[in-house]
């Protein structure tokens, strides 16, 4: 029997992906013959969702993007073996994911997401199977070793968390994995629960043993109910074969796991908001000291990881520190899964050592604009990343030399925007979505957003240009030293750059109107 | 005491007992009760505090800080249009405001004809903006015209 693979992904079904599998199993009903549908995660080449391939493992050829009405036409091409318009060869040979480095993604898309034995036969719980045999301090120190950095927007140590935690004496500790992905423009979290759920458990499993924590929060944004759904079959397949819960595989370690879901409020991302969130509080940002690791959630020792920097750890332990270690550049090491976003030609998921510069995703692996207008401008790290010029597309992704140019990696997300963008409109919506998101606690966030806001607006009007853009200037380093958490702290991020690299679009001195 | 014979009570008690009446299990407890009501209703929140041993304002504070939460019904359809960096690039403020037109309503209210038109910040479809959600199903490449189809279908 054939096996034709169809995504799930939220993002293939968003583009149709239920649809073309139905026309399919139709199309082979008509003609007398059987086929396996797998519903498989995205390989991440989001501009042909619906992307159907056929064959196993490896050697699948694929097409896409493939709506309902091709289904037929595409089906009778993989039976006869012949070509096909929407036809790109086979799947791994496609230069979009064959100059990729896929370490953490490197399942998905390939295997049945929630299939434990596809899941194993493709290296699962290899990460798993070896820290079951290793001390708790050997793993926070092949972790710290590695040089994995925090993937949710701050770079800081993995490996050094990981062992605060496992210093402090207390009754319980958490691990409190941080997936509500609130950045725009970001989409890895969502994929790789989606596609490669599995590997989650696994990883805060091993961040479980290394750290002395018996239990897990997975905290997922209300916004990827797949996601939501995904995460909960995959505990239930991981403690039905014993890889969760008590004893697991007799090694006598303890971990369960929880799916929390957020309520649609961007703090939640910030960490401790999240705290207050797993409580079933108000996400109000707390006060730091006490940092989580040793006063976290309910008061207790939590590490608090993003979904990836948690799903590089298996990999980590299985393959050791120093392969790891060896890719990226400078202090950043690894991969990062980007996410080509916005106004792009071929948007999707491109995981690369660090190091790759802007102008390679943009316009190697994006293609350029979708629109075909000229480039403008990148959000990059989400809204509070800053924006980016053309001459600065040459500068490699890693976390020092961006943060030399007063911008920022944050999550990997990359938002492409064409020359009919209005900068000091994006300055004006960075004021906003701050206003909107702050959770209140400090005045420099909650009244600054707002007074902002109203003075890009006065800009925009034309009125007082200069002086008004001399205000914001000293507001937002009222914003940056005294706000309590980044949400205040780096709103100016966005708002300075839009400033200082499009000065033309805030030379508002004639009205519009006068035009 | 629960006013037993309002089924909005009788739903969040419900849903209490099945979350063995632990506070941490607020948030989840709001989302069932919305997802099985349509919404949260004032009426609800002293029987939940109640259940929950917690305050009143506690119960009160979680549903006001939370978008998610909405305090009256909303219509029969509910669209969710992006509205962050990503999808504006790709027009979704044109896009809103051409929905909005349409429906004669603003971002936030619903129309007569029972269409609720709503912000969120970000789906995860970003490389397909501009993003969309109607009544829980998502869209990539929302067009005017493809939104207002699928509005009308779901009206019927
Ligand atoms: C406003 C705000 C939003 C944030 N959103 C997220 C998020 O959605 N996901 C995430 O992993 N980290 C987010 N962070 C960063 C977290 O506070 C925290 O640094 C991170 O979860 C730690 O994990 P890491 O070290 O693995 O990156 C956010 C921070 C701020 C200030
Ligand atoms: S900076 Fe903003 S979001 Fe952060 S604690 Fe202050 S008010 Fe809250
Ligand atoms: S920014 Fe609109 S879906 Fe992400």
């Amino acid at each position: 029997m054939i096996r034709i693979w169809i995504p799930a992904d939220t993002a293939a079904l968003a583009a149709g992906a239920d649809e073309t599998a139905a026309a399919f199993e139709e199309a082979a009903q008509a003609r007398g013959v059987e086929i396996d549908i797998a519903r498989n995660g995205s390989r991440g080449m989001l501009w042909l969702e619906p992307l159907v391939e056929a064959g196993m493992n490896h050697d699948r050829i694929a097409f896409g993007p493939v709506r309902a009405a091709d289904a037929a036409s595409v089906l009778d091409a993989i039976l006869d073996g012949k070509e096909h318009p929407l036809g790109h060869g086979r799947t791994v040979e496609m230069p979009w994911l064959a100059h990729q480095e896929r370490l953490t993604f490197a399942r998905v898309g390939v295997i049945d997401p929630l299939d434990l034995a596809d899941y194993e036969a493709h290296a699962g719980l290899t990460g798993l199977r070896k820290a079951l045999t290793m001390e708790p301090a050997a793993i926070c120190a092949e972790v710290l070793e590695s040089g994995l950095r925090g993937r949710g927007g701050a770079g800081f140590p993995a490996g050094i968390k990981w062992k605060t935690v496992l210093d402090q004496k207390a009754e319980r500790k958490y691990v409190a994995c941080n997936a509500d992905e609130g950045d725009s423009g970001t989409f890895a979290d969502r994929m790789l629960m989606e596609g490669d759920p599995l590997l989650m458990v696994e990883a805060m499993t091993i961040a479980g043993i290394a750290t002395g924590a018996t239990e897990g929060y997975i905290y997922i944004r209300s916004e990827y109910p797949r996601a939501i759904a995904q995460m909960k079959a995959a505990i239930a397949v991981m403690e039905g074969a014993g890889w969760l819960g008590e004893n697991i595989q007799g090694s006598g370690h303890s971990f369960r796991m929880k799916v929390r879901r957020g309520a649609g409020a961007y703090i939640c991302g910030e960490e401790s908001s999240m705290l207050q969130s797993i409580e079933g509080k108000r996400g109000t940002v707390r006060v730091k000291p006490p940092i989580p690791a040793i006063s976290g959630l309910f008061g207790q020792p939590t590490v608090i990881n993003n979904v990836l920097t948690l799903a590089s750890v298996p990999l980590i332990i299985d393959r050791g520190a120093a392969f790891y270690k060896n890719y990226g550049v400078g202090r950043s090491h690894g991969t990062q899964p980007f996410q080509l976003a916005g106004n792009i030609k071929r948007g999707g998921l491109v995981e690369k050592a660090f190091g790759i510069t802007i102008r390679e995703l943009i316009e190697g692996f994006g293609g350029g604009t979708a629109s075909g207008r000229p480039f403008r401008t990148a959000q990059i790290g989400g809204p509070l990343g800053a924006y980016v010029s053309e001459d600065m597309l040459d500068l490699p992704m890693d976390y020092e030399a961006m943060a030399t140019h007063q911008a920022m990696v944050g999550h990997g997300g990359v938002v492409v925007f064409d020359d009919t963008v209005d900068m000091a409109e994006m300055a004006r919506f960075a004021f906003e979505f701050c206003e909107e998101e702050s959770c209140g606690k400090c005045t420099p966030c909650r009244i600054g957003a707002i007074r902002g806001k109203e003075t890009v607006e006065k800009i925009l009007r034309g009125e007082n240009v200069a002086k008004n853009i001399a205000l914001i200037d000293d507001l937002c380093e009222l914003m940056r030293d005294g706000s309590l958490c980044a949400m205040g702290g780096l709103t100016p991020m966005p708002v300075l750059s839009a400033i200082r690299l499009f000065p033309e679009d805030f030379d508002r001195a004639t009205p519009v109107a006068a035009e | 005491m629960l006013d037993e014979t309002d089924p909005r009570v009788t739903a969040a008690a419900e849903i209490c007992a099945s979350h063995a009446y632990d506070p941490a299990e607020l948030i989840e407890i709001l989302h069932e009760l919305q997802d099985r009501e349509g919404y949260i209703a004032e009426e609800t929140l002293p029987a939940i505090a109640q259940l929950l041993n917690i305050s009143r304002a506690e119960v009160h504070g979680v549903v006001s800080f939370y978008h998610d939460f909405r305090r009256e019904p909303a219509g029969k359809v509910v669209v969710k249009i992006c509205r962050a960096e990503s999808c504006q690039s790709m027009g979704a403020s044109k896009l809103i405001a051409r929905i909005c037109e349409r429906y004669n309503t603003d971002l936030g209210t619903t129309s007569r004809a029972g269409v609720t038109i709503e912000q969120v910040f970000c789906l995860g479809l970003c490389a397909q903006s501009p993003a969309a959600m109607l009544n829980g199903r998502f869209i990539g490449h929302a067009t005017e015209e493809g939104l207002d189809t699928a509005i009308v279908e779901a009206l019927s």
